[in-house]
C-alpha cells in the first residue's frame, strides 16, 4: 500500500452541506473516520447517506462547508483523492457485458496497474476475494451475491487507502453477507479505512463506530454501546426505529 | 531531452487504454451495435444501389396503333430507342389499354389514330396521345419528358425529310462525371455519409447514455481517468469503426456497382475527419440531453430524418424551397456530401473543395466544442 499522505484522521469533513433546489439533502455535516476504522452510516431512505458519499468521493460538490480525504481537499485536490480511494455504489458500477475478470482488469488499469505488476496483483486479489470460479463469467450473468463480490473487487485492486460503500449488502443472501464482511475486515485489518452505509442492524453492530442521519442532520454518533446508552434503548434497532418515529412525529 | 520518454511513458501508461480496449471488447459482444455495424453498410449500399432507382427508364408501354402505316412505326421505333419507353405488347383498342395501366402491367400506353398517317403525309399537325399511369409523380415526369422528347425528335426528322434538309440543329448531350447516369454512382457516396452519421451519433450516443443508465459512468468518474482520457475512450473507437465501414462501402461501391474514385483517396480519409469530428458532436450532444437508451435513439433518428431529406442525399438541394435549403445548411452531411461526390465522381481536387471544408470544419468546432462543454458538465 501506498504510504498515508498525512498521519492524521482519513476522513474530515466541517460544516459540509448539500443542498438540491429547496431541498436540504445533507445539513451541516462534522464528521471525523480514523485511520483503519470500519464507520458505519445509518439513516432512513432519503437521510443523505449517498448524498455524503458522493460528495467525499468528489462526484458532486458541497453546497458549503468542506471536506478532506486521505489528507487532500475533495475539491481542489480531487484527482490525488481519486487514486487513493475505492468506491462501491449503490448500483456495483459493473460492465455486464465484460467477464469477472475483464471488469477487474478494466479498473485496476485504470486505478494505474500496468503489466506484469497488475497481472499478478489480480491474481492475488481473485484468489483472495474467491472471485476464481467465476473468473470467466459475464458480470451481468453473476447472480446478486457474485456481483456485489466482484463490485468489491474492482473496487479494492488497487489497494486503495479509503474505501466507501454504499449499502453493499442490499439484496444479498446472509451467507454471502457474512462473507462480505469477512472481506471487510480483513480489508479493515490491513489498514484500510472504510465508510459503510446499510440498512442491516446486524451488520450496523459490527461498526467500530456510527453516525445516525435523519433528513440529513447527524442525530447520534459513537460506538455501538455509547449510542444504546445515549438513547436509552437495548439495540441498535431499537434507537433506530425510536429515533424514525421521532422524527416522523417531528414532521407530522 | 528528457521530455521524450517522459511523453512515451505517458502515453503507454495513459487511461485511454484500458478505455479503449474495453470500448472494443464491448461491441464486439453487443449484438446489436455489432449487427449496425456490420449489416448495416452491406444493406444500406445494396438497398439504395439496387432498389432504389431514382433514374426512371424502361417503363413498359403498350401500343395501340390504328394508323398502321410505315409513318406510324416510324413514331414507335423513336419513342422506345430513347430507353424511356419498353414494348409491353400491342393492344387491339382502347379499353384493352386502359386496362393494362389499372392492372399495372404497363406504366404507358401509346395511341396512335387511324388518321395519323394522312395527316402526316398532307403535311397537318398530327395529333397522338400517350396514356401515363401518374400516380408516381417520378414514373409520370419522366413519361412525359420522354414522350414530349420523342415527339419533338420525330417532328424534326419529319421536317428535316420533308424539306429535304440536313438537320439544322444537332444538340448533343455529354453526360459528364456520370455518363450512364446510373444513380447508384450518385448514391454511394452519400451512403457513406448516412452511414457515417448513423455510427458515430446514434451508436456513440447510445454507448455513452448506456454508461449512465447502468450507473458505469458515476463509477469511472471516481477513478483517475481523466475527462480526456474518458471521452476519447468513449470515441475513438466509434471513429475506427467509421473509417472501417467507409473502407467497406468504397470497396463494395466499387464490385457491385463500379462506382469510381476518381479523385484523390487519401484526400478523401482525411477530409473525412471534419465530418467525424461534427458528428461524434451531434453523438455526444444527445448523450448529455437524452435520459434513456430509447430516448437517445430516438433522438438519434430525429436527427437522422433531415439529414437523409434536406442534405441532398436522396434529392436536389436546388430544387428545395427555401426554408428547407437553409436548414440543409445547418447538418455536416451536406457538405460532406459535397466532398464525397466532388471527390469520387469528379475527381475535383482540394483548391475546388475548400468551401465545403471550411464549412464543415466550422460546422466541427462549434459543434464539439459545445457538446464537450455540456459534457463535462454532466459529468461533474
Ligand atoms: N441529484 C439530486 N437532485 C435532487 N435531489 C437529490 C439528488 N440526489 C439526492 N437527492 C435528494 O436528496 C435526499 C437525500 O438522498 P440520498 O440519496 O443521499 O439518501 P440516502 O440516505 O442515500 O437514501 P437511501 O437509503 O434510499 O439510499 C433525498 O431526498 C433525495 O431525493
Ligand atoms: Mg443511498
Amino acid at each position: 500500500m501506498t504510504a498515508p499522505a498525512t498521519q492524521g484522521p482519513t476522513v474530515v469533513t466541517e460544516g459540509l452541506r448539500k443542498v438540491f433546489g429547496s431541498l436540504v439533502a445533507v445539513e451541516r455535516l462534522d464528521l471525523t473516520i480514523n485511520r483503519g476504522e470500519v464507520f458505519g452510516l445509518l439513516g432512513p431512505n432519503g437521510s443523505g447517506k449517498t448524498t455524503t458519499i458522493r460528495m467525499l468521493c468528489g462526484l458532486m460538490a458541497p453546497t458549503e462547508g468542506r471536506a478532506t480525504v486521505v489528507g487532500f481537499d475533495v475539491e481542489r485536490e480531487a484527482e490525488r483523492v481519486r487514486t487513493r480511494i475505492g468506491y462501491m455504489s449503490q448500483r456495483y458500477g459493473l460492465y455486464d457485458d465484460l467477464t469477472a475478470y475483464e471488469n477487474m482488469r478494466f479498473y485496476a488499469t485504470v486505478y494505474g496497474l500496468h503489466g506484469r505488476a497488475r497481472d499478478e496483483r489480480l491474481e492475488q486479489h481473485i484468489a483472495e476475494m474467491g472471485l476464481g470460479e467465476r473468473r470467466n463469467q459475464l458480470a451481468g450473468t453473476l447472480s446478486g451475491g457474485w456481483k456485489q463480490r466482484l463490485a468489491l473487487g474492482c473496487a479494492t485492486a488497487h489497494e486503495p487507502e479509503m474505501l466507501f460503500l454504499d449499502e453493499p449488502t442490499a439484496g444479498v443472501d446472509p451467507a454471502a453477507r457474512r462473507d462480505f464482511w469477512a472481506s471487510i475486515y480483513a480489508l479493515a485489518a490491513r489498514g484500510t479505512t472504510i465508510l459503510v452505509t446499510t440498512h442491516y442492524m446486524d451488520e450496523a453492530e459490527r461498526c467500530q463506530r456510527l453516525a445516525f442521519l435523519s433528513r440529513g442532520k447527524l442525530i447520534g454518533l459513537g460506538t455501538v454501546d455509547e449510542i444504546t446508552t445515549q438513547f436509552g434503548q437495548p439495540t441498535i434497532e431499537d434507537v433506530f426505529i425510536a429515533l424514525q418515529r421521532k422524527d416522523e412525529g417531528a414532521h407530522a | 531531452m528528457s521530455d521524450t520518454p517522459r511523453f512515451v511513458d505517458r502515453l503507454r501508461y495513459s487511461r485511454f487504454w484500458p478505455m479503449l480496449w474495453k470500448e472494443f471488447i464491448q461491441i464486439r459482444r453487443d449484438r446489436l451495435t455489432l449487427g449496425m455495424i456490420l449489416v448495416l453498410p452491406a444493406a444500406q449500399l445494396l438497398l439504395f444501389g439496387y432498389a432504389i432507382q431514382t433514374d426512371v427508364r424502361h417503363l413498359p408501354t403498350v401500343v395501340l396503333d390504328e394508323s398502321r402505316t410505315s409513318e406510324s412505326r416510324a413514331l414507335v421505333t423513336t419513342l422506345m430507342n430513347s430507353g424511356v419507353f419498353d414494348p409491353a405488347g400491342e393492344v387491339a383498342d382502347r379499353a384493352t389499354a386502359r386496362r393494362a395501366l389499372d392492372a399495372g402491367t404497363a406504366n404507358a400506353a401509346l395511341v396512335i389514330p387511324p388518321e395519323y398517317g394522312r395527316e402526316v403525309a398532307a403535311g397537318r399537325t398530327a395529333t397522338v396521345q400517350m396514356l401515363v399511369d401518374a400516380a408516381d409523380p417520378q414514373t409520370a415526369g419522366a413519361a412525359i419528358s420522354g414522350a414530349q422528347l420523342g415527339a419533338q425528335a420525330r417532328a424534326t426528322q419529319i421536317i428535316a425529310e420533308r424539306v429535304s434538309l440536313a438537320n439544322p440543329l444537332d444538340m448533343r448531350v455529354r453526360p459528364l462525371y456520370n455518363p450512364a447516369q446510373r444513380s447508384a454512382v450518385f448514391i454511394v457516396p452519400g451512403v457513406i455519409g448516412v452511414l457515417l452519421t448513423i455510427t458515430l451519433t446514434l451508436i456513440t450516443a447510445t454507448a455513452i447514455v448506456r454508461e449512465r443508465e447502468r450507473g458505469t459512468l458515476e463509477q469511472l468518474i471516481v477513478t483517475p481517468i481523466g475527462k480526456t482520457s474518458l471521452m476519447l475512450g468513449k470515441l475513438v473507437p466509434f471513429v475506427i469503426v467509421g473509417y472501417v465501414q467507409m473502407t467497406v462501402v468504397l470497396t463494395m461501391g466499387w464490385v457491385f456497382f463500379r462506382v469510381p474514385i476518381v479523385g484523390s483517396l487519401p484526400l478523401l480519409y482525411l477530409l473525412t475527419i471534419p465530418f467525424i469530428i461534427a458528428s461524434l458532436g451531434v453523438g455526444l450532444l444527445i448523450s448529455t440531453v437524452a435520459r434513456s437508451q430509447a430516448q437517445a435513439m430516438q433522438l438519434s433518428f430525429f436527427f437522422m430524418l433531415p439529414n437523409i431529406l434536406l442534405s441532398g442525399y436522396l434529392f436536389p438541394r436546388m430544387s428545395m424551397p427555401l426554408p428547407a435549403q437553409f436548414v440543409g445548411l445547418a447538418l455536416p452531411l451536406t457538405y460532406y456530401l459535397k466532398i464525397l461526390r466532388g471527390l469520387m465522381l469528379k475527381g475535383t481536387g482540394f483548391a475546388d473543395l475548400w468551401r465545403p471544408t471550411g464549412s464543415l470544419v466550422v460546422l466541427a468546432v462549434l459543434l464539439f466544442t459545445i457538446s464537450v462543454r455540456r459534457f463535462h458538465k454532466t459529468i461533474e
